[in-house]
């Protein structure tokens, strides 16, 4: 590693020392707790469509736990979360153009 | 002279970062975005069948949810005990690094052999694709041959979503491997290997996926080669990234896959 990036990963190293152990111990006990929650709605009779909505919700909510702590993008320059952020959530957005055709296999009928 | 020149006070002759972190790590969240992308395709792809497809199966029985389950715990525990190696780097404590990152491989390993293990049941139950070999001397179970034959997309899809988690999860536990041992790592993934593959039957997921780990280690040797070195804190945070999206894509295919095709009695 050359002089600069030396530098600034002495920096970014520095940073990280404050960062209380605390927290990453509190971080998992809300994603295990998430967890347990997902597993219950699993076994709830309800129609598909509602339980994907609330176990992909409460997945979102713990993928952002992992990136926002544990991935410490919670902490980088506002430069770095909104360029890698907005182009994760626009190209997985875009992916969804593909399920109304899904749901017109399902529906499918004569006109 | 002019090289030293530029060394000294090199930071202050170039331009702040944009991103204000090192440029390995900006390189390691280009590649884990395009990784998502991969998952994100193949997640998509599972539940475009999921949604189109109106008899699609529920075979998971509570063992197999309580197994899932257990492994979503070792790869949320794994973050955990990453996040401390990250720590713990950043104090210079290389001490703590290595058995953090140790703790860590454990738990990454314990989730790979749940995961094995529970592939082999269901393909000696006959959840199956053409391309594993049969379960010698084994009953298949109706619903999953029905499975097979009805909905073959349901196995295709669960053992291509769940089979790419898997190779990433072997692939970072060897990673942190190096990371953390550097070249006294190499012998032992040689031994995992020749291990896994004598001491499975050759029907096992274990025999054949075995082979990664001897591509792996080739790869790594050649790497060490060419540039033996010690890895410093910047090493450890940037396999942590790997790490912690390994663990992430699993908080989507554990619903997705297992929850959404639950058995309810």
């Amino acid at each position: 590693m050359d002089a600069v990036q030396l530098e600034i990963a002495q920096h970014v190293a520095e940073e990280q020392r404050h960062h209380g152990k605390a927290q990453f111990f509190w971080v998992w006990g809300v994603l295990l707790i998430i967890t347990a929650i997902e597993v219950f709605l699993g076994y709830q009779n309800m129609e598909p469509k509602k339980m994907l909505t609330l176990l992909m919700g409460l997945s979102i909510i713990k993928a952002a736990m992992i990136i926002a702590y544990f991935m410490h993008m919670k902490f980088e320059a506002k430069t770095m979360k909104w360029i890698t952020m907005t182009a994760l959530v626009f190209c997985l957005a875009m992916m969804m153009v593909f399920f109304p055709d899904a749901f017109r296999i399902l529906y499918l009928g004569v006109r | 002279m002019s090289d030293v020149a530029i060394q000294h006070g090199a930071a202050a002759a170039y331009e702040p970062s944009l991103f204000g972190t090192y440029s390995k790590k900006v390189g390691m969240w280009l590649f884990l975005l395009s990784d998502s992308l991969t998952f994100g395709a193949l997640l998509y792809a599972y539940s475009y069948g999921r949604i189109s497809t109106p008899n699609w199966p529920t075979p998971f029985h509570s063992g197999s949810i309580i197994n899932a389950t257990v492994m979503t715990a070792f790869l949320l525990t794994s973050s955990l005990t990453m996040v401390l190696a990250v720590r713990a780097s950043s104090f210079g404590d290389s001490k703590g690094v290595r058995g953090w990152l140790l703790a860590t491989m454990i738990c990454g390993t314990a989730f790979v052999v749940l995961h094995g293990r529970e592939w082999g049941n269901l393909i000696a139950e006959g959840l199956t694709l053409p391309v594993f070999p049969t379960v010698p001397g084994h009953e298949a179970a109706k619903e999953f041959v029905d499975v097979s034959k009805t909905v073959p997309q349901f196995p295709s899809t669960f053992f291509g979503l769940t089979g790419m988690h898997m190779l990433h999860v072997t692939l970072g536990v060897i990673y942190l491997g190096v990371v953390a041992f550097r070249k006294k790592f190499i012998p032992v993934m040689f031994v995992l290997w020749v291990v896994a593959w004598l001491a499975t039957p050759s029907y096992s997921p274990f025999h054949y996926g075995a082979h990664v780990i001897l591509v792996a280690a080739i790869v790594c040797s050649v790497i060490l080669w060419l540039k033996p070195k010690v890895y410093d804190s910047s090493d450890v945070e940037v396999a942590g990234l790997y790490w912690h999206f390994v663990d992430l894509v699993w908080m989507f295919i554990f619903p997705l896959v297992y929850l959404m095709s639950t058995r309810i009695l």
